[in-house]
């Protein structure tokens, strides 16, 4: 990927592969317009469950995970832990209701998140977290 | 022609500006607009459309557990309430993000009046905002076939 400095997101030479694992329909649509919008291309998983199975047939590698964290089947702090343990290296960020007091996002970060985002998701929100992973 | 589109737009941004102000749309839906482009030029109106069904099938689950003889499940009329602010959140639309709010306050007391009341308020608030982005979204058909653009509206 090109380097960058903070700010707009230019054309990059790879495009940023990200997974988006929601059970919302809406959210799934909106957050994966945000990352056609800054140039990446994604895929969706409906639950931890889906996404834990994404990685373990596909050999998936995604540069982003935007986890949910309330989801049926597998949630996203023991859908985070699963693919720790899988040994994924992708960046992990969890995205949050304000609802959420402190002690759920610190057991959600401790579950092997890189950040933790309050939902509604934003490209201004995203786009600082792209910069990171572009200058890493 | 140019005098009716500008005329049009005129409506356009007017009509917009007071769906912030009168509380019925706020910035999160600023970013929805943002995110539409020549590629997916009917984005906003695809995601509202599913935001409105998604308003319908809780608003019927809500009703359908507090009207259940006995005792009521609020924890299950309260999941519905979340998934509702969290979808109102994410469009924009504020004032039933704002119902939402005080609607879970009312399961988390057990409070069944107060849901009745909430709920009835949420049914009004979603109608409500249906029938006004609906206007909003006729005026930019009408712009369009007057042959101009749908005009960016700065809402500060």
């Amino acid at each position: 990927m090109a380097t960058k400095s903070m700010g707009d997101i230019e054309k990059i030479k790879k495009k940023l592969n990200v997974l988006i694992v929601d059970d919302d329909p809406l959210n799934l649509i909106i957050h994966e317009k945000i990352i056609e919008a800054i140039g990446g291309i994604s895929q969706t998983a409906n639950n931890g469950e889906e996404a834990v199975i994404i990685h373990r047939d596909g050999g998936s590698s995604f540069d982003l995970i935007l986890m949910d964290k309330e989801m049926p089947e597998r949630d996203g702090v023991s859908t985070t832990k699963k693919l720790r343990e899988m040994e994924v290296k992708s960046m992990i960020v969890g995205v949050t209701s304000l609802a959420d007091n402190e002690e759920e996002r610190r057991a959600f970060m401790e579950a092997g998140l890189n950040h933790c985002l309050a939902k509604p998701l934003t490209k201004d929100k995203i786009i600082p977290l792209i910069n990171q992973l572009m200058d890493a | 022609m140019d005098a009716l589109v500008a005329q049009l737009q005129m409506q356009y941004r007017n009509y917009t500006v007071s769906l912030y102000q009168q509380g019925f749309l706020d910035d999160q839906f600023t970013e929805l607009k943002k995110l539409q482009d020549d590629a997916s030029p009917d984005f906003v109106a695809e995601v509202l459309s599913l935001f409105f069904e998604d308003c319908v099938k809780l608003i019927g689950n809500m009703a359908r557990a507090l009207d259940q003889t006995g005792t009521v499940d609020f924890s299950q009329v309260g999941a519905s309430v979340h998934q509702l602010k969290g979808s109102s959140s994410s469009v924009g639309a504020k004032r039933v993000k704002g119902l939402c709010i005080t609607f879970k306050e009312y399961c988390e007391a057990n409070n069944y009046e107060g849901c009745v009341r909430c709920l009835q308020q949420v049914d009004i608030e979603f109608k409500a905002l249906q029938t006004k982005l609906q206007d909003m979204f006729n005026l930019e058909k009408q712009i369009i076939q007057a042959g101009g653009k749908v005009p960016q509206v700065d809402i500060n």
